[in-house]
């Protein structure tokens, strides 16, 4: 087995998957290293499958339109698997005037980000979905948004990555980076040193530590978040729904049925996670009785599972994806902050691209390494 | 510690075999030909072949097709079966009604 290859991705989630991918296909000599024994094992097997645009920061917004524009419509195609990607759009549901001030708000600057995105009454909501609560008063509606599963399309991305001759090695933690003449250049796991031309990081949460090998402090932390799946039902409603209160959000799965729901039940900055991200016995409870309030049509269906993930939040709510000028041929794409998943396509793209020498498709500036500044 | 693979690897091509069509995750309606050439699109692990197929997935959590998938898997990349890990089971270990999961009050008669 050889150790070099021109450009080496740290970590095997959904970025560094969709990275080696277009990289692959460009022609390129990608190498991935993911510390776990399986593909895709971070929050990108874990999440809730939200395509979403609406209520994204308007700095991040650019990406998710290009996305949901020329990268998702297709994404089935390109990949040669169904990556149930359903675009019915999404009701973010309220119940209150102060429910309602708060979708307005989040409307407003979505709309002034140029996003086709509106305020509707509570009748127009149950006209799109008809078992929302009577209770449900008013919503905000982006009929462009959707959603897709997480875990084909993440490993949709390695199988194509794989057949256009990206390799990937799985069981491969890096310790570290070092540099060679002022360059990134060496990567350090536990069994052995690889080089690269180009270094990726994409290790999610992780991608902290490693940064910081070569003196490059990205300030994020992490927390657990928990998703719950319910037995298939017959055909029911396309949209993504969430709420004001952030109460729930999820989608029902597009062929099989089954209903995908996550949320958070408060304590997640405090709850014990063993070093493991395990469920908490309190969150997927609290997470029903959400559900229960906007679309109590769904209280006598089973849940048959739930789990847990780990996001990587950055300081100010949207990712790091940059060249770090200090080190050059050093690539930092982390702090997703739980909603990596709609835009992993175009961020792989323009991972690719950086990584490529090419100019990206889109501006990256707002996601610098070193926008982070003190308060004062 | 999971043990390193090189996911490049030669398991050699996908050869279809004359009982493919079998059911193997009867919930999900996989297929013994579904399993083998998953692993052939580079799904080496039980939890891989799980997240893609959806085998074990459905009411019975794999209680029923588990072992058989392990032997399907192990067999096509020319491993013992006691080399693969068991996909995880997740709670709740039994299909529960989501007002019951949910309700923070005792069901009468358990108090
Ligand atoms: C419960 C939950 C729900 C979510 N819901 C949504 C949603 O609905 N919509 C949405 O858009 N996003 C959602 N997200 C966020 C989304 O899942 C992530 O932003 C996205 O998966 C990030 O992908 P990634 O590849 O950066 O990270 P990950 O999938 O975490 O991948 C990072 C990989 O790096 C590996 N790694 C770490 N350290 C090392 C090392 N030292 N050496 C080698 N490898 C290493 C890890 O093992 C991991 O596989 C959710 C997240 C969670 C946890």
């Amino acid at each position: 087995m050889h150790k070099t290859a021109d450009t080496i991705v740290i970590g095997g989630g959904i970025i560094g998957a969709a990275t080696a991918c277009y990289l692959a296909r460009k022609g390129a000599d990608v190498l991935v290293l993911e510390k776990n024994a399986h593909i895709g094992d971070g929050g990108s097997s874990r999440n809730g499958g939200g395509v979403r645009q609406s209520g994204r920061d308007p700095r991040e917004l650019p990406l998710a339109m290009y996305g949901i524009r020329n990268l998702w419509p297709s994404l089935s195609d390109e990949l040669g698997i169904d990556v149930e990607y359903v675009q019915e759009g999404n009701l973010r549901l309220g119940k209150t005037p102060e429910h309602l001030r708060i979708l307005q708000g989040l409307t407003e600057r979505s709309v002034a980000a140029g996003l086709d995105v509106r305020m509707i009454d509570g009748a127009e909501a149950k006209e799109i979905c008809p078992y929302l609560s009577e209770e449900v008063v008013g919503a905000s509606w982006c009929p462009t948004d959707g959603h897709a599963n997480p875990l084909v399309t993440t490993l949709g991305y390695y199988r194509k990555a794989r057949q256009l001759g990206a390799r990937f090695i799985t069981g491969e933690k890096v310790l570290q980076l070092k540099k060679i003449k002022g360059r990134v250049r060496q990567v350090v796991t536990e069994t052995g040193v690889y080089e690269g031309n180009n270094i990726i990081v994409a290790a999610g949460f992780e991608s902290r530590e490693i940064l910081s090998s070569v003196g490059i402090d990205v300030p994020m932390t992490r927390i657990t978040l928990e998703v719950l799946v319910t037995e298939a039902q017959p055909q029911m409603f396309g949209q993504m729904l969430g709420t004001a209160m952030a109460d729930f959000y999820g989608h029902q799965s597009k062929h099989h049925g089954s209903f995908v729901f996550g949320g958070t039940s408060g304590f997640e900055h405090t709850n014990k996670d063993h070093g493991m991200p395990v469920t908490a016995s309190i969150s997927a409870p609290c997470i029903c009785r959400g559900i229960i309030k906007y679309v109590p049509i769904l209280e006598d269906v089973k849940i048959v599972r739930t789990w847990a993930g780990w996001a990587d939040i950055s300081v100010d709510g949207i990712p790091v994806i940059s060249h770090v000028e200090e080190v050059p041929g050093l690539i930092a794409a982390c702090g997703f902050t739980g909603h990596g998943f709609g835009i992993a396509p175009i961020v792989g793209l323009l991972l690719s691209q950086m990584a490529s020498g090419e100019n990206p498709v889109l501006d990256i500036k707002e996601f610098r390494y070193d926008r982070f500044k003190t308060k004062i | 510690m999971p043990k390193m693979q090189d996911r490049s690897r030669n398991i050699g091509a996908f050869v279809p075999a004359g009982d493919d069509d079998l059911l193997i995750c009867r919930c999900e309606e996989i297929t013994k030909g579904e399993i083998r050439r998953a692993v052939h699109d580079g799904m080496f692990t039980l939890t891989e072949i799980r997240r893609y197929l959806r085998t074990g997935m459905g009411l019975c959590q794999g209680q029923t097709c588990g072992r058989l998938v392990k032997g399907i898997v192990a067999r096509e990349l020319g491993i013992s079966p006691a080399e693969l890990e068991p996909a995880v089971s997740r709670v709740p270990m039994r299909p529960i009604e989501m007002k019951v999961f949910g309700s923070e009050t005792e069901a009468e008669g358990h108090a």
